[in-house]
């Protein structure tokens, strides 16, 4: 994973986006809940999206994963218009979402949740060993040091733990794109921090990362591009290194602020 | 924690229990029990005290060699149905309609064979074909439309015991006349194939489990230290030995008028069953799923597991097992008749599983837990029998014991929960 993962940085990641959405529309009924959404995720970056609760973050992320589709607009992934209908088709693209919930099993060890229903198998039954070393190769590319065991079952695992695993898993497929919602909200600083870590981490070695939070000193901490949704629209999407904290703030609860042209 | 790791094994520390030695075994499977993760310790100690208890009060009768391959024939039934249902609580559903599905499933070969003459091949299929097709209905109603699976067997409880009126005919009784079906639970194996089963167990055990820790070893996995192995594997053999051993012996009243020695069939039917469901359970796909969508069906329904499927399929094999065990009950009852499968035969059975260590919450259990939870139901039956109870205690002293079990599930959850083992 890692080898493959380094060669994937070696693109620079001022060219093309790894996502480009232009023009995204999405209703339910008569609500109107993105409206003319533009984002663009280049590999090898974070891209923080932020935006106030009812903004759309969750619409506009469903809609990549292929929960439910766009009514309207561009869906470009690595410079190919795509449809996504179905979280089959986004994850044949190699974008994966880590859920607030993180749906891991708490009965199942590690290993067992890391290949939940895609169980590598030998002559028809499962592959324990492969899938036992594939899940330590991961987690050691990951620098994941935090684990006692890959056998142990989820249940016994920290909240951090829990996040690793997670995350671990969406990077476990040749995944291109990882979406992490809100990874941090139930943490304490320290495991707040090693997650983070882990989620730069998967930047460098190549990834797209979409990071929902609305902490704004993890944002700030680990992105390089910040978007901001404010009332279904893309109000900014900005250089993290040219807004300040308030600025963004600003954004969030009021959809302007004076730095607005930075997003041009 | 990072201190604790060695430099060949960046991410993951060495297993805390991978020690070499008695102690450290011992010290590991302590924590792990008082993690809440008891498995079916509290069953095996119950099987223990209560055969301690029962030879004691009647030493000659409850020990001698006829009793214990009696309660192997009369636990039997109770027990495959246990087998089956482990696959619906695993998922956290109820089936309530296993022993009639059961019953009628042999209704209906009892008038397959006896009716139409048909052969015992013929006659098994026929049973088994009614317990897919009870199970795929319970299983459409429960997955698809989402009915709650308590309603759903409930109704189903209650439904086939009509079915099986109608079937048998009100007070009649369906004789079982062929002799195939019959030795099932009449006959017992010669005393030699007894020896080369348990033999064949014993070394496919050791050899399938030397091989794999072997294996892991090498790929540097996790593995079980090769004492633990021993002990599991010499475990095995002495009580193979000492089974196979005991039932060996002559037990006829009267052997010169017919000599009565071996393992019963009905004992290679429960672990010919105990075999091929706990490898499905186990290294199976499936399996894994049946466990992930009883510990979390929406990270299943997430990780793309099919989890109306999984459910439809546990909810068949429950109920094709079910039709097993109906097939055992009529063989020793040499007939059916509409109370076959009723009476105390689903209760029993879930509470064999659950005294076994199979959780009613769901995503815990084997099917192992079935053949040790009904052992230990058939030794209470049997037991309060020979010191001449009356049913009333006996039922008593059972509900008793199954509130036991559901109380060390629900405080062992309790304790897994503080410690995380869960």
């Amino acid at each position: 994973m890692t080898a493959t993962a380094s060669e994937r940085a070696a693109a620079p990641s001022s060219g093309e986006p790894l996502l480009r959405l232009r023009g995204i529309q999405k209703s339910f009924g008569a609500v109107h809940v993105l409206r003319g959404i533009d984002l663009d995720v280049k590999a090898g970056e974070v891209t923080a999206l932020v935006g106030d609760n009812g903004a759309g973050k969750s619409t506009l992320i469903k809609g990549i994963a292929g929960i439910h589709s766009f009514d309207e607009g561009e869906y470009v992934f690595d410079g190919r218009p795509v449809t996504v209908h179905n979280p089959k088709d986004a994850s044949g693209l190699g974008i994966e979402v880590v859920y607030q919930d993180l749906a891991l099993c708490d009965n199942l060890d590690v290993v067992h949740n890391m290949f939940l229903g895609r169980e590598l198998r030998h002559r028809g039954l499962l592959d324990e060993d492969a899938m036992e070393k594939r899940a330590r190769e991961t987690l050691n590319g990951l620098s994941v040091r935090t684990l006692q065991s890959v056998r142990t079952k989820v249940a016994s695992l920290s909240g951090g733990q829990r996040q690793t695993v997670a995350i671990a898993r969406s990077v476990l497929w040749n995944s291109r794109l990882v979406i992490l919602d809100e990874p941090t909200a139930a943490l304490g600083v320290a495991q707040t921090e090693q997650v983070l870590l882990l989620v730069r981490r998967l930047a460098d070695s190549g990834l797209g990362v979409i990071l929902i939070s609305h902490n704004l000193n993890d944002v700030f901490q680990v992105a390089d591009d910040i978007a901001v949704l404010y009332l279904g629209q893309m109000v900014a999407q900005v250089r993290k290194d040219d807004v300040t904290s308030n600025q963004v703030v600003q954004l969030i609860t009021t959809g302007s602020t004076g730095a607005e042209g930075a997003s041009a | 924690m990072t201190a604790t790791k060695k430099p060949e094994s960046p991410a993951v520390a060495p297993e805390p229990w991978q020690a070499q030695n008695l102690g450290g075994i011992w010290r590991s499977y302590v924590a792990k029990v008082r993690g809440g993760d008891v498995g079916a310790l509290p069953a095996v100690l119950g099987l223990l005290v209560l055969v301690i208890v029962f030879s004691i009060l009647r030493p000659d009768t409850f020990t001698s060699e006829l009793n214990f391959a009696n309660l192997i024939n009369q636990s039997a039934a109770v027990t495959v149905i246990a087998m089956g249902l482990v696959f619906v609580l695993l998922l956290g559903e109820i089936d309530l309609s296993a022993g009639f599905t059961g019953g009628t499933a042999a209704a209906v070969m009892g008038v397959v064979m006896t009716n139409h003459d048909q052969g015992w091949f013929i006659s098994v299929l026929a049973c088994i074909a009614t317990g897919v097709v009870i199970g795929t209905c319970i299983g459409l109603l429960v997955a698809r439309l989402g009915i709650p699976s308590f309603v759903v067997t409930l109704a189903a409880y209650l439904g086939l015991q009509g079915v099986m009126l109608e079937i048998i005919g009100e007070g009649g009784t369906i004789p079982f006349e062929n002799e195939s079906i019959r030795a099932i639970t009449d006959k017992n194996l010669p005393v030699w194939l007894g020896w080369t089963l348990a033999a064949a167990l014993v070394l496919g055990y050791a050899a399938v489990t030397y091989l794999r820790n072997a294996r892991r070893r090498r790929a540097g996995l996790q593995h079980e230290p090769t004492l633990l192995w021993a002990i599991k594997t010499g475990s095995l053999a002495v009580i193979a030995v000492l089974f196979v051993g005991y039932l060996s012996r002559e037990r006829s009243l009267n052997p010169a008028f017919k000599s009565l020695k071996g393992v019963p069939n009905s004992m290679v039917v429960i672990l010919g069953l105990l075999l091929v469901l706990s490898f499905l359970l186990g290294r199976s796909a499936w399996g894994r799923h049946v466990y992930a969508v009883g510990g979390n069906a929406e990270a299943a329904r997430r990780a793309g597991i099919n989890v109306m499927w999984v459910k439809l399929s546990c909810f068949i094999l429950c109920s094709s097992v079910a039709a097993i065990g109906g097939l055992l009950l009529a063989a020793r009852n040499h007939s059916v008749s509409p109370q076959t499968g009723g009476n105390e035969t689903l209760l029993y059975a879930v509470g064999a599983a659950v005294i076994g260590g199979t959780s009613l919450f769901g995503g815990k259990g084997r099917v192992v837990d079935a053949v040790i939870g009904g052992t230990v139901v058939a030794v209470i039956a049997n037991g309060m029998g020979l010191l001449n109870q009356e049913p009333g205690v006996v039922y008593i002293v059972t509900g008793l014991v199954l509130l036991v079990a559901a109380s060390v599930d629900a405080i062992s959850r309790r304790r897994a929960a503080a410690s995380g083992r869960a």
